[in-house]
């Protein structure tokens, strides 16, 4: 899907994080490795979801707590998703006050599941032109296009069944931001773009041309 | 073998009679209708050949307890007379996202064509817990079942929509239970969600369960209201979150016999019906026309007003044994006093939000309790600590009868567990999630062996075992010389290393299902258990240490387990460790429908 396109994009990113204005000490960069709890048996394969690490970010914050586990504690994420904003009613002293500055702003209305915006998570709905159904997917779970690209491709190539016949660079991924553009996905810096888009499509590629050949 | 009698039967015997074995055929069908555990049922099926042929004829309840074990027609064969079927799918740490979607999406596709090709004539009922159903499947077997087919429950389903839901509605006309409970149903847009409420037959319905809870669009109230209206023998009734106070209470209205009722948000909202809503009207509706006799159960409170808790009061004080909170973040001071007046409760989920405290008063009143969920307000390991090993000893203290307990928590002790252990003897499910990983007990910096250890070693009665915390081997050392009758055991972030492993394959004897997620387990603790695997219905293990040439071993000599090997993470290959095995026994073989990211060894 916009393969082409995206990796293009995501050397863009690369480029900008240099003159990317942040919060952090000098050569404090978002790390790559997750780090691992102490005295665990074998690392394993644990992957840290990465929206939390998102909120763990050291800005200006002594070292982030311990990276969330998939899977741990073993409560269905429909349960979790339910108490996003309640959880941050509760906490009374902040020990990591940076991650309650957003989620403060939030208001403390409980809003339902299905909802998206809630704090902890951003869901939006993604639909793909011939599935016979949409999906939603959480952008704080992502680090970047990369893996959004590598989780949007294992969701729907499995709706063209051979899995190998299908091209992703037929497809290309766009979203509608908040004035209700279609935009293609990878212009702008993955932060900019999770906070203004709102839904994604993932359009195939006779449609598709118009918007990215420039890019190709 | 009993047949031999037949053969030495004199050969002058006069023919008034019908010969012995026939009669002990049909004597044997007569008796055997009335033996309903699946357990017995399975002892008798294997005395002998006629008993086997007696009982397989006479099932009329069949559970197929993983879908990919058996196939279809293999089933239909020798329980041609199953009314009621129950499929099982997904290994349950899918619903912790541990395994990737999409693997065995089409396992039902074979079992639905059964249905509708009447493989099973005497079908009336289907349940079906952690399977993919298409609206395909739906739309096949409403069009396909006759008239008889009564009820079709889905218990941690995907793959369906309102499509298909109103494909059941409009066509299973004798349908007396649709249930869609906790199930993730595929995102529709907002002007294409099917109004399936609508879409029952006109007239009188023979509905007596409707539950949807989990369906997260809009039902159209009006639609619900009249099908509620023309429902004369609904006895249980759970809506969603939309559903506001105002409706419910209009619903209830017509419905004066329920025994169960899913209250949907419980809050009053804009709806036309919330329109000068108060305290009293609720009230009202709780405790009016006999309500209070027949009420049972509830659940729901979806985005409770907690003023209105005390409304369920009365039903609470009088009649009702189950009581799901677990979706309400009730705070210490609204739960004391509404708690107070449940002195009946049998069954309590609950969030920690209520404290140690709540639980200390739940526990000094609910004398009757049995079954106990404390489920997590904010499920992150690092998150404030709101109930403790003071709830849990309070719970012991108060709760003697205790039969099955689920309860996360930051930190526990051993001392609270094994006083646990000592007053609920009748424990049979001890699940304890200590949320933070490898914790030890907290006041004495000890691990939780002693805990767990007295927890086997007690409750005699012992049949489903959850382990959290800092276990070294000598946890699992009790688990496996006391845990005798432990048929399920979930492990997480334990133990030492292989021994632990061999502790519980070589100790647990009728050990049936095993979790295993994140321990220093390899190869060696695995093969310790090839003597017991076929009799069990499977084998998890994610995050160990195991390799790829020893699952091959197990594959090579147990050839009847399929060995599953499932690659989480496709973008980081891993080309010797083994991500996650998934092993159990089946019929038919190595399934076909496999995605890319499984390998059948």
């Amino acid at each position: 899907m916009a393969a082409a396109a995206m990796s293009y994009a995501h050397a863009d990113v690369e480029n900008l994080k240099a003159t990317e204005l942040r919060l952090g000490l000098p050569g404090a960069e978002e790390s790559d490795k997750m780090p691992t709890p102490p005295s665990t048996p074998r690392a394993g394969n644990k992957r840290a979801l990465a929206g939390d690490l998102r909120e763990e970010e050291p800005k200006t914050a002594p070292p982030a707590a311990k990276a969330q586990v998939v899977g741990w504690p073993p409560v269905r994420s429909y349960r979790k998703s339910c108490f996003q904003q309640q959880s941050t009613k509760s906490k009374v002293s902040a020990p990591a006050p940076e991650k309650k500055q957003e989620e403060v702003a939030v208001a403390a209305v409980v809003a339902p599941p299905a909802a998206a915006g809630s704090a902890g998570s951003l869901y939006v709905k993604v639909s793909m032109d011939g599935a016979p159904y949409l999906r939603k997917i959480d952008l704080k779970m992502y680090k970047g296009y990369r893996e959004l690209r590598e989780a949007l491709e294992s969701m729907f190539l499995g709706f063209s069944g051979d899995a190998s016949s299908v091209n992703p660079s037929d497809f290309a991924v766009t979203y509608e931001d908040k004035d209700g553009d279609l935009m293609l996905v990878g212009d702008v810096p993955f932060e900019m773009f999770m906070s203004t888009c709102k839904r994604m499509r993932i359009m195939k590629g006779s449609e598709a041309r118009g918007l990215g050949s420039s890019k190709e | 073998m009993s047949e031999e009698d037949e053969d030495q039967a004199p050969p002058k015997r006069p023919r008034a009679t019908p010969p012995p074995d026939q009669v002990l055929d049909n004597v044997l069908e007569t008796v055997l209708q009335f033996l309903a555990a699946p357990r017995d049922r399975s002892a008798a099926s294997l005395v002998c050949r006629s008993w086997h042929r007696a009982e397989s004829a006479t099932r009329v309840s069949l559970a197929v307890r993983n879908i990919l074990a058996a196939s279809p027609a293999r089933a239909a064969r020798r329980f041609p007379n199953a009314h009621h079927i129950l499929l099982k799918g997904r290994p349950r740490f899918a619903d912790f996202n541990l395994l990737p979607p999409g693997w065995a999406g089409s396992a039902f596709r074979p079992w639905a064509a059964a249905f509708a090709s009447a493989a099973f004539p005497a079908l009336r009922s289907l349940s079906l817990k952690r399977i993919t159903v298409t609206d395909d499947d739906l739309d096949l077997l409403a069009r396909s079942l006759p008239p008889s087919f009564r009820e079709l429950s889905f218990l941690l389903c995907d793959g369906f929509s309102s499509r298909g839901l109103a494909s059941i509605a409009s066509h299973c006309r004798g349908l007396r239970v649709l249930d869609v409970v906790d199930c993730e149903m595929n995102e529709e847009e907002d002007d294409e969600v099917s109004d399936w409420v609508a879409a029952f037959p006109r007239g009188h319905t023979n509905l007596e369960s409707l539950c949807f809870d989990c369906f997260t669009p809009q039902v159209p109230f009006a639609a619900l209201e009249a099908l509620v209206a023309r429902s004369p023998r609904l006895r249980r009734l759970g809506v969603n979150q939309h559903v506001t106070l105002g409706q419910l209470r209009r619903l209830m209205a017509l419905t004066p016999h329920l025994t169960h009722l899913g209250t949907g948000a419980f809050r009053p909202g804009d709806a036309a019906e919330d329109q000068g809503l108060d305290l009293a009207q609720i009230l009202n509706a709780f405790s009016s026309a006999g309500r209070a006799n027949t009420l049972a159960s509830l659940s729901g409170f979806r985005d409770l007003a907690p003023e209105y808790l005390l409304t369920i009061a009365t039903v609470a004080a009088a009649n009702l044994t189950t009581l799901d909170l677990s979706y309400a973040p009730v705070t210490p001071d609204q739960f004391l006093p509404f708690i107070a007046q449940c002195r009946n409760l049998e069954t309590l989920w609950v969030l920690d939000s209520v404290r140690d405290e709540g639980l200390e008063a739940m526990a000094s009143f609910c004398k009757k309790l049995q079954v106990l969920r404390v489920l997590p307000l904010d499920a992150h390991e690092d998150a404030d600590e709101l109930v403790s090993e003071v709830g849990l000893a309070a719970i012991s203290e108060g709760c003697r009868g205790l039969r099955s307990i689920l309860y996360f928590c930051q930190r526990m002790t051993n001392a609270a567990v094994i006083t646990m252990s000592h007053n609920c003897p009748e424990l049979k499910v001890f699940r304890l999630c200590i949320m933070g990983r490898l914790q030890p007990d907290h006041i004495t910096g000890e691990p939780m062996d002693e805990g767990f250890g007295a927890i086997v070693r007690n409750c005699s009665k012992l049949t489903r075992l959850s382990t959290s915390g800092r276990l070294t081997d000598r946890a699992f050392e009790y688990i496996g010389k006391y845990g005798k009758s432990v048929r399920t055991l979930s492990v997480a972030f334990a133990g030492d290393g292989d021994l632990a492993l061999q502790h519980l394959l070589q100790g647990c004897s009728k050990l049936e299902k095993l979790e295993i997620r994140d321990c220093p387990f390899g190869d060696a603790g695995l093969l310790s258990g090839m003597h017991h695997f076929y009799n069990m219905r499977f084998v998890w293990m994610s995050g160990c240490n195991l390799t790829l040439q020893g699952c091959k071993e197990v594959a090579r000599r147990l050839p009847r387990m399929v060995v599953e090997l499932v690659n989480s993470q496709p973008e980081s290959e891993r080309t010797d460790g083994v991500d996650i095995l998934y092993m159990y026994r089946s019929l038919e073989g190595p399934r076909e429908d496999v995605p890319p990211f499984v390998k059948i060894l």
